[in-house]
């Protein structure tokens, strides 16, 4: 009964160069992933940078067969960004909702995604945003499994593809204000770029030096990467259709083939488990969001 | 203006009420609202009650229900709805996307306000909701300057509602797992963020050391002023430097802003602390009031009353200003 | 607000010292009850917390009184601080801040960002503790009080105190002035 699960590969939050980003696509190409939202989400100041490797890298993945959809901003304040959301509809390509005052410049009838920074918490919304013409719906990643259950069985039936977080910093906030800037004692329109000093965030400790949180411009993470290697069986079973894996820095091709090669059975989920400890940065995993007591938790060995 | 004071407590409320408050805002003691605190909120029959005297003093009173609803158990907030309407409410405060769709069709003649939590934060947003759902006000986020906020209400048509004073998110509202990171209980979820049940306080070497889930967010010197325990407004290291990398714990007065709020077309100015006790609420409503009076006669804002009633017993007007960012 | 808290005067607090804390111990759990009685709701707000302990510790005075709401049933004990045995929640400060937040003049937030006022153990508890006593809009007079004669007389009394040292010994009238 139970469709087997696939990989959708998230837009990239970090801040990485023209350079950079192309090689990113192009390797990806080669993963056994279905499907890449590419686009920016953090913050519209990058795009300049780095908007050039986006229509290369579309035709790379559609070449290679993946489907591709192109997101939208996480957090839409300037009229500047008001205009590209609304220009984002007219590329004929699906749109990724990852702020939902993007449904305003929806052209009736078109079929879209929704990100997993816009709360879909409930039947209701999941329902309402089916009606709308959503196809692919990927969960907040705070959700526990009770939630996601039920969200897969509505999503089930009114035809919407479920989605999980499976890989990656967890996203946690999203502020006017950028970090980034505010620790090199700059305000967010004289940062100077200096996100793109970190290609998986500025990590944020705590007082006793306990790895916590990163900074990602005015994105805020954990500094844990959220792994659902061990709960494949389980999300199956809830009839979650895809997991969704965020990008990092190294090693994303050897952890795209690792997801698609335990999903596929030819790989032991705990076996892999152990070799993301050296693949994710500082070698932190973390699955409390969806069985855990808080999201920092980790059900594996520590 | 509308001045929109909060109220954890029927006393409190009645409080308000007498301190000048054009409308109080509150919430049923559940999972339903965003300030979902030990002892705090309102029963039904508290509501009930709460309503006749303020309207018998001419206020308004809004409730706020303004999580998330929990897939498979929706039907607890859409009996707070329900309950809110029959008991004379002048307004529901919602934040998610199905329980507005839920209201405008099952409660048409209810009227919605959008919470800050839904985090509107540009024309787009609040004319969706607007077109979509029919919502008459929207509770601005805090991440607006005051020209953002006059150019918003020049493309809009609906009433917009801001904060003035009290504890500032950092983040966009309604957005936010820190919490729910470190301790399991989320804002948009459980109604509560960097809950008290996850705190623990001890001294360590003269100083106050707050954790939460654990993880060590305060140290404060024996005179220094203590903060609240919340994620955002936390002490942390990053590389070499150690400090509030969010956000300092300070809380926000815009009194001084007020004429330029009435200029950009703002209907309502709102006061946070549902969680204060009713001292609080009497000092804030009574100096927002005369504020408020003061405005509407061409008067000179009154000054820095209010610092000691705030966190780090310090003020900042934050995002209105666009340096904060 | 509170760098001038009151502190009990010192030739109060000289005289307290003596004190028999039995028989004080019972005057205040008799004042509990009366006031358990009078205000089921505080009850019902304390939730879960119904049946917790507290110390609330006077640091003006030699003794901490222990508090314990014993499910709609409570209970004050003064006791030495070297004492007090395992409580839910120790809360810290002087009986002017007590008082002051008892009678609605004094905002218990305001109180720990101050530091007069701090907090050991259960968070939760304390919180709930604190919004139940605001509801209940205790006023001690009323409380201690049999017959309104008594209640005046102590209003009387408390006033003549309260004008001498500053503590908030009654609970705090609002008008509708000026913006009735």
């Amino acid at each position: 009964m139970q469709e087997a699960m696939d990989l959708t590969v998230a837009p990239n939050p970090f801040f990485w160069n023209l350079e950079t980003t192309k090689d990113f696509y192009r390797a990806l190409s080669k993963t056994p992933v279905s499907r890449v939202v590419v686009g920016e989400l953090v913050c519209s100041k990058r795009l300049p940078f780095i908007q050039d490797a986006f229509p290369e890298a579309v035709e790379t993945l559609v070449e290679a067969g993946k489907s591709v959809a192109l997101t939208t901003l996480a957090l839409i304040t300037l009229k500047r960004e008001r205009k590209q959301t609304a220009d984002l509809f007219d590329a004929g390509m699906i749109v990724e909702i990852s702020d939902l005052s993007a449904l305003r410049h929806l052209p009736q009838g078109q079929p879209f995604w929704v990100g997993p920074l816009v709360n879909v918490y409930n039947e209701g919304t999941l329902r309402w945003l089916a009606a709308q013409g959503a196809e692919r719906v990927c969960l907040p990643p705070e959700l526990p499994i009770e939630s996601v259950r039920r969200l897969a069985q509505v999503g089930a039936e009114c035809g919407v593809a479920i989605e999980v977080w499976g890989h990656g910093r967890a996203p946690l906030a999203i502020s006017a204000r950028c970090y980034h800037a505010r620790l090199h004692d700059r305000i967010k329109d004289n940062c100077q770029f200096v996100c793109g000093d970190d290609p998986d965030g500025r990590d944020v400790d705590t007082l006793d030096a306990q790895k916590f949180l990163v900074a990602n411009g005015v994105q805020t993470l954990s500094h844990a990467t959220t792994s659902m290697v061990r709960h494949c069986d389980l999300l199956r079973e809830a009839g979650v259709s895809a997991l969704r894996l965020s990008p990092q820095s190294q090693h994303f091709v050897e952890i795209c083939e690792g997801y698609a090669a335990v999903l596929e059975g030819v790989r032991d989920a705990e076996d892999f488990a152990r070799d993301l400890v050296q693949l994710v940065p500082d070698g932190q995993l973390a699955d409390g969001f969806l069985t855990g007591i808080c999201g920092a938790d980790w059900s594996g060995a520590a | 203006m509308e001045l929109v004071c909060p109220a954890g407590t029927p006393a409190a409320l009645r409080t308000a009420v007498k301190a000048g408050a054009h409308t109080i805002y509150c919430g049923f003691a559940d999972e339903t609202n965003a300030r979902n605190f030990p002892g705090l909120n309102f029963s039904r029959k508290e509501l009930g009650e709460a309503i006749v005297f303020a309207h018998a003093h001419g206020s308004k009173v809004l409730v706020a229900i303004n999580t998330f609803p929990r897939a498979g158990g929706e039907d607890i907030w859409h009996r707070a709805i329900s309950d809110a309407g029959s008991l004379g409410a002048d307004a529901v405060i919602l934040a998610d996307l199905g329980l507005l769709a839920y209201t405008a069709e099952h409660h048409p003649e209810l009227r919605r306000h959008l919470s800050v939590q839904a985090a509107a934060a540009n024309p787009d947003a609040i004319n969706f909701y607007a077109e979509a759902f029919d919502v008459r006000r929207v509770v601005l986020p805090r991440v607006l300057t005051v020209a953002e906020i006059k150019a918003i209400n020049a493309e809009i048509d609906v009433e917009t509602e801001v904060f003035v004073f009290g504890g500032l998110c950092v983040m966009a509202e309604g957005r936010c797992s820190l919490s729910s990171y470190a301790t399991g209980r989320s804002p948009n979820m459980n109604g509560v963020c960097s809950p008290a049940s996850h705190v623990s306080y001890s001294e360590e070497e003269g100083d106050l050391v707050a954790r939460l889930g654990g993880y060590t967010i305060h140290r404060t010197e024996k005179e220094r002023s203590a903060p609240y325990p919340t994620l955002c407004k936390g002490c942390f290291t990053s590389r070499e430097q150690t400090g509030h990398v969010f956000e300092d714990p300070t809380s926000l007065d815009a009194t001084r802003l007020i004429p330029d709020l009435a200029k950009a077309g703002v209907t309502a100015l709102k006061i946070e602390g549902r969680q204060r006790s009713r001292a609080y609420v009497e000092k804030v409503v009574r100096a927002f009031r005369g504020a408020v009076e003061a405005e509407a006669q061409g008067r000179p804002m009154p000054e820095g009353l209010l610092a000691t009633l705030s966190e780090g017993q310090a003020v900042t007007t934050g995002a209105y200003a666009k340096v904060w960012r | 607000m509170t760098e001038d808290l009151p502190e009990i005067p010192q030739t109060v607090q000289v005289a307290m010292r003596p004190l028999p804390l039995r028989p004080v111990s019972i005057l205040l759990s008799r004042l509990a009850r009366r006031v358990a009685a009078r205000h089921p709701d505080l009850f019902e707000r304390m939730g879960e917390y119904g049946g917790a302990r507290f110390a609330l510790d006077m640091t003006d005075q030699p003794f901490v009184l222990l508090l314990d709401l014993g499910h709609g049933d409570p209970s004050i004990k003064a006791m030495r601080r070297a004492r007090v045995g395992a409580v839910d929640a120790t809360i810290r400060g002087p009986v002017s801040g007590f008082l002051g937040m008892m009678h609605g003049t004094l905002d218990g937030d305001a109180l720990f960002f101050s530091r007069d006022l701090a907090v050991e153990g259960d968070t939760s508890s304390v919180l709930a503790l604190r919004n139940a006593i605001d509801d209940a809009e205790l006023d001690l007079a009323e409380e201690i009080g049999i017959g309104s004669t008594s209640v005046k007389l102590l209003r009387q009394a408390f006033g003549v105190v309260e004008r001498a040292t500053g503590l908030p010994l009654n609970r705090h009238q609002m008008t509708m002035e000026p913006y009735s």
